[in-house]
């Protein structure tokens, strides 16, 4: 069963993290690093990926004049996607266990971030026998 | 360059959309078509859909290594319905795709000019996330 | 450009990639390493075939190849620990090709259908290990199958291949006691490839391998090693039955169309009367297994020519012993769709009542399709739009999310 757990911020709390010391920034990387790594070898790992800073970011609504209609004002409270991971794993509770690990990445201090991550199944795209 | 494409339509306690029956399957035609085409292309790397708002979880850390989960999210939060992450030329190109999904027939066949959200991500993970 | 074995060439590679493995295997008591030799051997025909052809004996060069293999690596093993140890000796004086194929074992592919179909290992780590080592698919072609990265699927098998090391297993057929005790796990690994390579029959232009017919390659080849047995012949006959209905089960726009709806001039004739011949021989046998029971019931599907002759009667007779030898919510459902087509809507609806009580399948997205349906037999379409809108906000799957919106929008009318 393929889920994606999805990391979001603001970016008052991205600031925050940049303001982070070295060494707890690199704590934290540690973490998620070891955790990537166990799901490679658990064989449950399909993708991860951390996104780029949301001034990259453009919102598209549909075309005027045959041109994309894009936007690329963020709102200082709007959440925003960091990142997130694809994972392939036997069943739901896996996918917590996975997320609550994410979450309980070090923060400044040591002490865990308790990050909110998002758990969402995929639709799969093909039909299921009956 | 790898973009992913975000469409972030779906609230929380929604069902389906309740169309006509001609007009949505004229909006499943144009997904399912406008896929093929992006796959033709080489710049289709995946399309996924997710399951609706009423499963996603939220999981944090929690205490003494117990993560919690729980279905409650802000009333307001548009939840990501799907996404594709697409290889393409340019920018100009990805805000193009994402004009073409926004553009996506809705009820009497308009446009529905759903705000699509396009973030630049890397060719692939970095060789430590691995 | 790089050539590419034909089709038949590719068969005969995954025919006899499990003959080769039994035998290497075998002759180096070694299941793991010899699985990973095999493979590289494999790799090495599809590169090297297609440039100087097919060899005039496949198999023995397959097993040269994958000798070599182990060979190299047992060798960089004695230089790593710097011993010479019996296993150099035997390194040194490795018989010739020709003997380790004459000691080859028609059952070899039997005992790899159980030792890969290890009740220890996740249901998608054995049906990724099958694949491979009994299969003869390659990595890519697994993980493609299944949308999963190859290095990931390569984990799994790797981890698979682990744990039967650790569980000492050897390589000999399983007592026939313990072939009746390990035989449902081995037949619920080939139900399972042949379940996602049928769901998976649209979206051709993804170009995924075809699962389904390789479970039925691979049944087919067991039920050649063990013909007598009736729950294989059950279980080949179910995925006969059932892969016949492929080309009508998605429209030209991939959307599902539901056996009631299916153009039936597009059933394969020739699958459903095989599969209706293995059924009655199996079925001549004293006791009723579960596939012969789920097959019986394809089978009287597939028998009706037109929707309309389809004999609900006998249907439902055979979802109430199912019901009695295993039950499960998705069999009640089943016996509830018959019960209404033979008693009447109501009568399916009370049936489903019983279900409301059951947290597995209480919030199912099976349960308010069927409910939808009963409900629009009925005539109380506003009912049947709200349990079909509710089902195809529950269900994964994109397919019968479309389908049921579009049947709710079909009642909504325009």
């Amino acid at each position: 069963m393929k889920y994606i757990l999805l990391m979001s911020g603001t970016k008052a709390g991205v600031e925050g993290y940049h303001a982070w010391s070295k060494q707890d920034i690199d704590a934290h990387m540690a973490v998620l690093h070891r955790i990537n790594k166990e799901l490679a070898d658990s064989g449950e790992f399909v993708a991860t990926q951390g996104l780029a800073d949301p001034t990259e970011t453009r919102i598209v609504r549909g075309e005027k004049n045959g041109l994309p209609v894009t936007d690329g004002i963020f709102p200082e409270s709007k959440e925003f996607l960091l990142g997130y991971w694809i994972v392939d794993v036997a069943n739901a509770e896996r996918a917590y266990a996975i997320a609550g690990r994410i979450s309980a990445a070090p923060g400044p201090g040591g002490s865990p971030t308790n990050m909110p991550i998002e758990v969402r199944r995929f639709a799969i795209r093909e039909p299921q026998s009956h | 360059m790898k973009y992913i494409l975000m469409m972030n339509t779906m609230k929380a306690g929604q069902g389906v959309p309740a169309w006509a029956k001609k007009d949505l399957q004229a909006h499943i035609a144009f997904m399912l078509g406008l896929n093929k085409e992006l796959h033709e292309q080489g710049e289709l790397v995946s399309a996924e859909g997710l399951s609706f708002p009423d499963q996603a979880k939220l999981v944090r850390a929690g205490k003494d290594g117990l993560p919690t989960t729980d279905g409650v999210f802000p009333e307001s939060k548009e939840f990501l319905a799907g996404f594709w992450i697409i290889d393409v030329e340019s920018p100009g190109r990805a805000y193009e795709i994402a004009a073409k999904v926004s553009g996506a027939p809705g009820p009497g066949g308009a446009p529905l000019n759903m705000p699509i959200e396009v973030r630049p991500i890397m060719s692939g993970p970095p060789a430590e996330m691995l | 450009m790089i050539k590419k074995l034909d089709g038949a060439s590719e068969h005969l590679l995954r025919e006899l990639a499990p003959q080769v493995l039994g035998a290497v295997s075998r002759r180096f008591r070694d299941f793991a390493s010899a699985e990973d030799a095999v493979q590289e051997a494999m790799i090495a025909a599809s590169t090297q075939w297609p440039l100087q052809g097919v060899p005039e004996n496949p198999r023995g060069w397959l097993i040269q190849v994958a000798c070599r293999r182990m060979t190299d690596h047992m060798r960089s093993e004695i230089a790593r620990r710097e011993r010479e140890t019996a296993v150099a000796a035997e390194a040194e004086s490795l018989s010739p090709t020709l003997q380790i194929e004459a000691d080859m074992d028609p059952d070899d592919t039997l005992i790899l259908l159980f030792m890969c179909c290890h009740p220890a290992l996740t249901p998608s780590s054995a049906i990724a290990l099958t694949l491979r080592a009994v299969g003869g698919l390659t990595t890519a072609e697994i993980a493609n199958a299944f949308l999963v990265p190859e290095a990931t699927t390569a984990q799994r098998i790797s981890r698979a291949k682990q744990t039967i090391k650790a569980s000492a297993v050897p390589f000999r057929l399983p007592s026939a006691h313990e072939r009746t005790e390990r035989l449902p796990t081995v037949l619920h690994v080939l139900y399972l490839i042949f379940s996602e390579g049928y769901a998976s029959s649209i979206g051709a232009h993804l170009q995924r391998l075809d699962l389904a017919r390789e479970a039925i390659r691979l049944t087919r080849n067991m039920k050649a090693l063990l013909p007598d047995n009736p729950e294989i012949a059950g279980l080949l006959a179910l995925m006969l039955l059932t892969d016949a209905r492929r080309a009508a089960r998605t429209g030209p726009d991939e959307e599902l169309i539901p056996l009631d709806r299916q153009d039936r001039t597009l059933w394969d004739r020739a699958e459903i009367s095989e599969g209706i011949e293995l059924l009655t021989g199996a079925l001549s046998q004293a006791s009723v297994g579960l596939y012969q029971l789920q097959a019986a019931i394809a089978a009287v599907h597939d028998e009706a020519e037109r929707v309309e002759d389809t004999d609900w009667p006998q249907i439902l007779a055979l979802y109430e012993l199912l019901k009695r030898a295993a039950p499960s919510p998705m069999v009640t459902l089943n016996h509830a769709i018959a019960a209404a087509m033979v008693h009447g809507p109501a009568k399916g609806l009370e049936l489903l009542r019983a279900l409301d009580s059951e947290p597995r399948i209480a919030s199912h997205y099976r349960l308010d399709a069927v409910r939808a349906h009963l409900f629009e037999k009925m005539g109380d379409h506003e009912a049947a739009m709200q349990h079909y809108r509710i089902a195809a906000a529950r269900t994964t799957s994109m397919p019968e999310r479309n389908y049921l919106m579009t049947q709710a929008a079909r009642l909504a009318g325009d």
